[in-house]
């Protein structure tokens, strides 16, 4: 197989590209070094080659995942998608590679520098999104509950589950900021959408009054004797802390909203929105 | 809707249960139902961190701080001469639903003091968690401290409204208990302990018989040992938790530095600061025993009864059976593997799914990301120990350890072992939040 060191593969950033991304280099016997998403610069003198996106062989790649490799390898390569991981296109890519000569052995390849590396960048995932189970702040706006998070992971779709269960007779939304997305929770239904910028109105006394009941508790919770910043820091890191309702000590609520671009469904990865 | 006052009841009641270290949130899962408002997640879920690092998940408030008892280690002791309030089960019921909904919370962790007798004050707490599930339609997680002396039938029905019911032990012997919390005993305590666990027993056959038998609190009984307010050792809070974890099968043991809230003569004079070492050594000793395989006895004695605040349990242990090590990381057996300072559970099943499909060396030890710090001196890898470490003998360890004895000024008491600074942060984490 011609390994060309120079080959760049473009895709539309979608979970689908990705997968024919994979089937273009099994299909033409070639070693793509770089796989890019829009919107990311690309050199001066680099030609990217174009890959379309066609459900039709991404699905055949997806679904030989179970069968080539593992079921756990096909949970993994979608978790991985949504990491922060840089490159986590080519770690995708390279980890079924591995995966197809390897069979399921590959997920016990720990020490092998691809999959550790996903693993890696799958657990930050899984351990942030299992940290904003808890650190989600919701404000209630008439009926709506409304709730914004600046992740670094692609979190929503791990959250999606978790809050229509707990939450099955409200109305919610949770913006994601960092990825000008939101998780719409509504009629007993959850939807992905785009959401360039989200303006709050004002908030109404009795919300004021909870936040100032939660601060409150907050403070007072704290045993003084037992004073530890540093710990409460290394497991909340102040990252999250502009979101969250206890450290929110003079601020002013305000709001605008710009509609929905799209709208996806999310039982699979096939289906997360992409930017046109 | 809001009482004027309802900040100052939530101030002094949230004030007076701070001292109750337990707010995990774990041990079941449950998941929503069309028409209620909740859920449960087994793993626990903590909403935030208070600024002294530890887990809030749930809302921790006192029904009231009236109590007849005289505990002289307690705030609420009916001595002491502060504001008593209380909360309706209404207000209670709009404070937790409405944290719940903004998700500041898990779920409520109910305790009381003690209103006219026990079964009094429990019934108050049945009202208040009935409204609760059953008006507001509450599937969240709740916490409730059953009140030592109260009848079965009583506990009975509170445990069918909660996840986990907890009495505190407190004290950790018949004499203590006499001493200073006059009101109790340890019969009182123990006999509902009892009563709790043996419910439980029943309760999971009936489920088995009847899927639709209500549940007797699916999430298991935890109590609370206080450290360093009598002169009870280590080793003897240790032997009692292990006691209570076979015997009344409890989820948790929570230990809890003594915080002096309380001049008295019988007790440690209110300037001493809370032995915050100690009680993660038990902490640490706690972990070794529900997921080490480890006894108490291998980790304390009549001879060493309590823990040495320089090294922690496990590495002592190790350090007294060398004769056990270097251990070679791939053909140690899982039980061993759990016993090398420095590789925890997560660790050791890394170790166990990697080897089978290579060897494991030194680099590929860490590229699993497992910490090398203590564990480089008691492993090898194919054969070999680690490439430029001089450590051969025991007396080299040994002597590497009292090489970096240091003071700090903060904790007096506190030295290093190895390299690092004594204190790791993940030491400080699981110091205060009793948690991994």
């Amino acid at each position: 197989m011609p390994d060309r060191t120079d080959l760049i593969y473009a895709y539309d950033g979608s979970f689908v590209g990705l997968m024919c991304c994979v089937f273009e280099s099994y299909e033409q016997k070639e070693i793509p070094s770089v796989i890019r998403p829009p919107g990311v610069q690309q050199g001066l003198f680099d030609t990217a080659k174009w890959i379309e996106t066609d459900e039709h062989k991404a699905e055949r790649v997806f679904n030989s995942i179970p069968l080539k490799i593992s079921s756990q390898a096909q949970e993994l390569v979608k978790l991985g998608f949504l990491t922060c991981a840089p490159h986590k296109e080519l770690l995708i890519y390279h980890f079924l590679r591995l995966g197809f000569k390897y069979g399921s052995k590959v997920m016990t390849m720990l020490t092998d520098d691809t999959v550790c590396s996903l693993q890696k960048a799958v657990r930050h995932l899984t351990s942030e999104s299992h940290k904003f189970k808890g650190f989600v702040r919701f404000s209630v706006y008439g009926e709506v509950l409304v709730a914004v998070i600046e992740p670094k992971n692609f979190v929503l779709p791990l959250l999606s589950l978790h809050f229509s269960d707990r939450f099955r007779n409200e109305s919610f939304m949770i913006y994601d900021k960092t990825h000008s997305m939101a998780l719409i929770y509504r009629s007993q239904k959850a939807e992905l959408m785009f959401v360039d910028e989200l303006t709050l109105p004002e908030v109404n006394g009795t919300e004021v009054e909870y936040r100032r009941l939660w601060k409150q508790f907050y403070k007072t919770i704290a045993i003084e004797g037992r004073n530890n910043p540093r710990c409460r820091m290394t497991l909340m890191p102040k990252r999250y802390w502009g979101q969250m309702t206890e450290f929110q000590w003079h601020v002013a609520e305000t709001a605008t909203e710009l509609p929905p671009t799209s709208v996806g469904s999310l039982d699979s990865p096939f289906k997360y929105p992409t930017r046109k | 809707m809001l009482n004027i006052d309802i900040y100052d009841k939530l101030t002094i009641l949230s004030d007076s249960a701070k001292y109750d270290v337990a707010c995990t949130s774990s041990g079941v899962n449950r998941s929503g139902k069309q028409g209620t408002i909740g859920s449960a997640a087994k793993a626990g879920i903590c909403h935030s961190f208070s600024a002294d690092g530890r887990c809030i998940s749930l809302l921790k408030v006192l029904m009231t701080n009236i109590c007849v008892f005289d505990c002289k280690y307690c705030v609420n002791r009916v001595s002491n001469d502060i504001v008593r309030v209380g909360f309706t089960p209404v207000e209670l019921a709009e404070l937790t639903i409405n944290f719940y909904r903004r998700n500041y919370i898990e779920g409520l962790f109910l305790s009381s003091g003690v209103i006219k007798n026990p079964n009094n004050t429990i019934e108050q707490m049945i009202k208040a968690l009935e409204l609760l599930r059953n008006a507001y339609h509450f599937g969240g997680y709740i916490h409730v401290k059953a009140i030592p002396g109260a009848d079965s039938e009583l506990i009975t029905r509170l445990g069918l409204l909660a996840d986990r019911m907890s009495i505190n032990i407190e004290l950790p012997s018949q004499e203590s208990l006499k001493l200073l919390a006059p009101d109790k005993t340890k019969e009182s305590i123990l006999r509902p302990m009892g009563l709790i666990s043996t419910k439980i027993q029943e309760n999971s056959t009936d489920l088995v018989k009847f899927r639709h038998a209500s549940k007797f609190v699916p999430a298991g009984q935890s109590t609370q040992l206080i450290v360093g307010a009598t002169p009870d050792t280590d080793h003897k809070i240790l032997t009692l938790t292990e006691g209570l974890y076979k015997k009344y099968h409890l989820k948790r043991v929570f230990f809890s530095a003594y915080m002096p809230v309380a001049e008295h003569s019988l007790l440690p004079s209110v300037d001493i600061k809370p032995p915050l070492m100690r009680e993660h050594r038990l902490y640490q000793a706690d972990w070794l025993l529900r997921f080490y395989g480890f006894e108490a006895k291998e980790l304390l004695n009549e001879q060493n009864p309590n823990f040495n605040l320089q090294v922690d349990p496990k590495c002592n242990w190790a350090l007294n059976h060398l004769e056990k090590f270097p251990l070679e990381i791939n053909k140690a057996p899982y039980e061993m593997l759990l016993r090398v300072p420095g590789i925890g559970v997560t660790s050791a099943m890394r170790i166990l799914t990697a080897r089978r499909s290579s060897p494991i060396d030194f680099s590929g030890l860490k590229k699993m990301g497992i910490v090398l710090k203590r564990a480089q001196y008691f492993i090898t890898c194919k054969g070999k120990i680690m490439e430029g470490l001089k450590i051969t003998s025991d007396e080299a360890i040994r002597a590497l350890m009292s090489d970096q004895f240091k003071l700090t000024s903060h904790y007096p008491e506190q030295l290093s072992l190895f390299r690092e600074p004594f204190i790791r942060s993940e030491d400080v984490q699981q110091c205060l939040t009793g948690q991994i």
